[in-house]
């Protein structure tokens, strides 16, 4: 018995729990709004185990898949409940359970309206992350990817800040949109691969041997690619992220950045680059020309916004550049980096926007104009803020400075000026990064500032942790390198395949 | 016992930082001045405990350590590693001994600051960061002690924040340091493509067996080179560290005098087989050099602020250290190096002490006669500023000067195969250097120590920070002494110590080449005394009018210059991304789409309404017309009928 369906149903079913909590007005002096955060918090700890279960279980079969899961859907048109797990997807399932603790920890309690669905909702976008990253049959994936944008919306639209409407229809449009030529994508290569063979299946394995004339597979990978690049994103259709980053309420903001972005890059190295090798690495030098240019444009904007959130958005932005460049550097080097890249990139950044979150829920303002140094009367939360814009600004011996070495080097490999041309983006890292710290943490305190409380010691705890996490990323990368590394090709790989499916 | 003795050495520091970072606000002043000279001390004893078992191996012995693998992958792997040599030993030694002396004295000078732990944190955290620097034996790994170091310069420039301006100025120095990080990484990049690892033992290894590319070499040392240059600010990046003063007085001494700045020589030594091929940048190196000397050194000469003249002191002095690693006496670089450690943080440190007497007021033509009232600070100041100047015989920095100015007198650039450049010239301008060096410093002596009292000297200058100025007076006079010219006692034991196989000979070198290198400074001091050292002095202010002197007091435009090249585009270009351009097309496109479709609705709309009445008046004709049939008349009726019948006809027959 695997745990895989376990580990997706859990969270929307918890979350139901969550809902129906906070309904049952308990008769005791605590809120109602901590029972649904209870339960939550019971959901993701069993959530937990069951992950660990899954991480120290070995596979009874050699191979590269760690778990595997199948069972018929709509037999008629090949669809099937296929999931499976790879080291990949493992270690971003990790990171998803780590960003929803401390979120359970540091941003979801402050909620008042609606707990209970605002957990659900929470809850439901969890299990659209990890349906995402276990599918392997593509409709199963479309459904879970369209899963995740649901709730999201909801929670931006319901709970977000000043301009949230425009933010959550935005974001809602360009992803169901991209999301719609990603299923014509599919729909195509499954058509093709009836065409081809007689058999109508959705299954990533099997479609993956589909023999593909080079303009077919070019224009069924752009499907996919449009798809995933709004997703991480890539520059010309970033923008609905500033707006859905600094309108979602902290704990999505936290998932939006940390997690959802990650879907991108998981679904570019899946589905682009292993689905559709030739055409990818035909199209690579048009995705490395995007990736650079994504990261010196998000740093570029980075460095003009006076909004916190929108600060650090746009520097998401810059970094997810990296993640792009790396994947189609076409080597093992730039994939890893990639990934590395991913896993710094989502505990650093997830990390500021709670800074961020802290910040606005005790100053209520994001205008770094008006909130003026915090240093002396928040030390705690001003040395978190420091640790993690220096993270951001890539200082070695921390995780994002891993990722970005190894994509750089893979693409010095392939170009030497892109990779020269990179750096730069690396020193316009550090003017945003330093700027929002000598705007709001090492600054003159503003006369007008009140008395404000400085994070717990508790927190402080949970952001150690974070730190932690980082500075292993930066300093011991090779055991998430060798985990994380996604399972090798089904077609190049005979014994891969065999062993994938039992 | 080595092995683990070396990463000791960097984790006592480490661990002071946090300790100090985690107790801030719950230990007292003393305590935490105590933990991180505890934590900068052991450390210190580490490196001599370490140092003199290195000296007892053998004779090329190294202590290397491999900690953990950092990053291995297909082509390329790195690892945390530390080496302990020879090269290294010097380093440390320095980093830790200088460091421990200007932790003690801190421990006096910022007693009443509130942020102290944050200042001994990021000190103590500086050192160690440092130590990696010195110790990493994989070019990856001393780059995080070469970021860790200018993070540390970061916080600490804008150490009191208060002030938008110390910020302005750590912002400038960590964004011109990061420039030359961003091409040293680039460097690395392409040794690390070619080599497929940054070991330096292995990087050069590979250099030497030609699997680097001659202008790969080239262009890699390039690269090196402008991180060194931007590190140890040198022209073209020298504008940040006369802001950099902005720092509280021991950070200064510290960072940017004795340790950080000199990171860039250091790596350039390290390397100096690698630059040895690249003849071209070699020469580069010498030519930046002996500019950045001169010109910092005549700009040393104008300034007004005591810190501001020993930052551009600094910054001439790195000038020599560059010269000599250009000339390819990394030797003569190294020692330099360590004297300067000394006699700079000397100076720093009384400087700092004597403005902190003196009512924080650096200006040096409002100081004035201060001999009296601190004798003490003037003794200190003035051995620091002989030292810097290099008066003959009794101070440490004649004698690494003078070891500088023979190698650069001996030395031909190879450029190509017939054309070589002869080292004389940039001899005759480090010459003329050492003149303006004594002429510059003497000149702050005489006005600030002699003359007619400016300011009132308050309180007294606490054994803390006594103590270290003492040490740091003898390392300055007697530091140099262990290596001389051979016209004096032939004494090489710093030569020796770094490369005992092969030590660097002084053998043709002509008596009047020491002669010269001698008398520079005392003509220096000589003018000094006739300008300023008067009773009636002969001129107190260099005129400020003159438009040569306004130059040169800005740093000879640099300032403006980048601003007006660099900034005010970098600010007009951030001030266009206030919008986001992509965004305002798509969300202008989404607008368009919209008015569109609007009006699309509203044209079909209006169709549809002119389609009904056209329709309703066509059926009003086609019921006229019909109603016209339908007359009621039988002949009618019957004609219809026979027609009717007819056409059928004709139609089925003809079909």
């Amino acid at each position: 018995m695997t745990p895989l369906p376990a580990l997706v149903l859990l969270p929307i079913v918890g979350g139901g729990l969550a809902w129906l909590a906070e309904r049952i007005q308990p008769h005791t002096a605590s809120p109602a709004r901590d029972a649904s955060w209870w339960v939550a918090l019971g959901i993701l700890i069993v959530e937990t185990l069951l992950l660990v279960l899954v991480t120290v279980r070995h596979p009874d079969h050699a191979g590269p898949w760690l778990g595997h899961f199948s069972t018929p859907w709509i037999p008629a048109m090949g669809i099937a409940v296929r999931l499976d797990m790879d080291g990949l997807s493992l270690s971003l399932i990790w990171l998803s359970l780590i960003l929803c603790f401390l979120c359970l920890f540091l941003a979801t309690r402050q909620v008042t309206v609606n707990a209970g669905a605002f957990h659900f909702l929470f809850l439901a976008t969890l299990t659209g992350i990890i349906g995402t990253f276990l599918a392997t049959d593509l409709f199963l994936f479309f459904f879970f990817w369209e899963l995740m944008l649901v709730p999201m919306f909801v929670l931006i639209a319901a709970w977000g800040h000043e301009d949230r409407q425009r933010a959550a229809m935005k974001f809602f449009m360009f992803t169901q949109g991209s999301g719609l030529l990603m299923l014509l994508s599919i729909l195509g290569l499954v058509i093709a691969h009836y065409r081809e063979s007689g058999v109508l299946t959705f299954d990533y394995f099997t479609l993956a041997r589909t023999p593909l004339s080079p303009a077919l597979s070019m224009l069924l990978m752009l499907g996919f690619f449009t798809a995933f690049a709004v997703k991480l994103p890539v520059v010309p259709v970033h923008v609905w992220l500033p707006d859905a980053h600094t309108q979602a309420p902290t704990a999505a903001s936290v998932l939006l950045a940390g997690i959802l972005l990650k879907t991108g890059g998981y679904g570019m190295i899946r589905f682009n680059v292993m689905l559709f090798p030739d055409a990818a690495s035909r199209f690579a030098p048009i995705a490395m020309g995007l990736g650079v240019a994504g990261i010196l444009y998000g740093a570029w904007l980075s460095c003009a916004q006076d909004d916190v959130k929108r600060l650090i958005a746009y520097s998401s932005i810059s970094h997810m550049g990296f993640v792009l460049l790396g994947i189609f550097t076409g080597s093992r080097i730039g994939m890893q980096g990639a990934i590395i890249q991913m896993l710094a990139h989502g505990l650093g950044t997830a990390a500021l926007f709670l800074v961020a979150g802290a910040i606005q829920e005790r100053l209520h303002t994001r205008d770094m104009h008006r909130i003026g140094g915090l240093w002396a009367a928040m030390p705690r939360l001003s040395s978190t803020g420091l640790f993690f814009a220096v993270a951001a600004l890539g200082m070695p011996g921390l995780g994002n400075f891993t990722g970005e070495f190894l994509v750089l080097l893979a693409t010095w490999h392939v170009s030497p000026t892109i990779a020269t041309l990179t750096t730069a983006g690396l020193v316009l890292s550090a003017i945003y990064a330093l700027r929002m710290v000598n705007r709001i943490f090492l600054a003159a305190a503003r006369a007008d500032l009140r008395p404000v409380r400085d994070i717990p010691a508790r927190q402080m705890a949970v952001f150690a942790c974070v730190m932690a996490f980082l500075v292993v990323l930066g300093l011991y990368p090779q055991p998430f390198m060798t985990f994380s590394t996604p399972s090798p090709l089904p077609v190049t790989d005979v014994t891969g395949q065999t062993a994938a499916t039992p | 016992m080595g092995e683990i003795l070396l990463p000791l050495l960097i984790l006592c520091p480490l661990v002071a930082s946090m300790i100090i970072s985690v107790s801030a606000g719950r230990v007292g002043t003393c305590a935490i001045g105590a933990i991180a000279c505890v934590g900068v001390g052991l450390s210190a004893i580490l490196g001599i405990i370490l140092s003199v078992m290195l000296l007892s191996g053998p004779a090329a012995g190294v202590l290397p350590v491999v900690l953990w693998r950092w990053i291995h992958v297909a082509g390329f792997s790195a690892d945390i590693a530390l080496t302990l040599d020879r090269v290294s030993m010097v380093m440390v030694l320095v980093v830790t001994v200088v460091g421990l002396l200007i932790h003690v004295y801190a421990v006096g000078y910022m007693r009443e600051d509130p942020g102290i732990a944050r200042f001994f944190s990021c000190m103590t955290l500086f050192v160690a960061a440092m130590l990696v620097l010195v110790l990493a034996s994989d070019l990856l790994c001393l780059f995080i002690g070469w970021e860790g170091v200018g993070l540390c310069s970061y916080l600490l420039i804008g150490f009191w924040y208060d002030d938008p301006a110390n910020t302005a100025a750590a912002r400038k120095a960590f964004y011109m340091t990061r420039m030359g990080d961003a091409a040293l990484l680039c460097g690395l990049l392409l040794l690390a493509t070619a080599a497929g690892s940054l070991h330096i033992g292995a990087v050069l290894a590979a250099v030497a067996d030609g699997q680097v590319a001659p202008s790969g070499v080239n262009v890699a040392a390039l690269f090196i080179l402008v991180g060194a240059l931007a590190k140890s600010a040198q022209v073209p990046f020298q504008t940040w560290l006369p802001d950099a003063m902005a720092g509280p007085t021991p950070t200064s001494a510290l960072i940017h005098a004795a340790t950080m700045v000199t990171a860039g020589v250091y790596l350039i030594a390290r390397l100096h087989d690698l630059f040895a091929m690249a003849a071209p940048v070699m020469a580069l190196t010498a030519v930046l050099g002996t500019l950045t000397l001169l010109m910092a050194a005549c700009t040393a000469m104008v300034q007004s602020d005591l810190k501001r003249i020993l930052a551009w002191s600094t910054i001439s002095q790195l000038g020599y250290m560059f010269l000599a690693l250009g000339c390819g006496v990394w030797q003569a670089a190294l020692f330099h190096l360590m004297t300067h450690a000394f006699f700079k943080a000397l100076l720093f440190l009384t400087a700092g002490a004597v403005i902190m007497r003196a009512g924080h007021e650096q200006d040096i033509f409002r100081l004035g006669g201060l001999r009296h009232a601190m004798p003490g600070l003037t003794a200190a100041f003035v051995v620091g500023a002989s030292a810097l100047a290099g008066l003959p015989l009794v101070t440490a920095g004649f004698y690494s000067k003078e070891m500088i100015l023979s190698g650069v007198w001996h030395v031909h650039f190879g450029l190509t195969r017939e054309w070589t450049l002869s080292g004389h010239p940039l001899w005759g301008m480090a010459l003329l250097g050492a003149f303006l060096t004594a002429l510059y410093i003497f000149r702050c002596v005489f006005i600030v120590f002699c003359g007619k009292p400016g300011t009132v000297a308050t309180g007294r200058t606490s054994r803390l920070m006594g103590i270290p100025l003492g040490c740091l007076c003898f390392l300055s006079l007697c530091g140099g002494v262990i290596e001389m010219p051979d016209t004096l006692p032939p004494l090489h034991l710093f030569t020796a110590l770094l490369d005992p196989k092969t030590p660097l000979s002084h053998a043709d070198e002509p008596v009047w080449l020491v002669l010269a290198g001698a008398l520079a400074p005392l003509a220096g001091l000589g003018v000094a005394r006739v300008l300023w050292g008067r009773a009636a002095p002969v001129m107190r202010e260099i005129p400020g009018q003159a438009a040569i002197t306004r130059l040169a007091r800005a740093g000879w435009g640099m300032d403006a210059l980048y601003d007006l090249v660099f900034v005010q585009p970098f600010r007009l270009l951030t001030w266009l991304a206030h919008h986001d351009i992509l965004d305002q097309a798509i969300t202008g496109t989404g607008r368009m789409t919209r008015a569109i479709s609007g009006r699309v609705f509203r044209a079909r709309a209006g169709f549809l309404d002119k389609l009904a009445v056209w329709g309703t008046r066509a059926r009003g004709w086609a019921g006229h017309l019909l109603g016209r049939l339908d007359n009621g008349r039988v002949r009618w009726y019957a004609a219809w009928i026979a027609g009717g019948l007819c056409a059928g006809l004709a139609m089925a027959v003809l079909s």
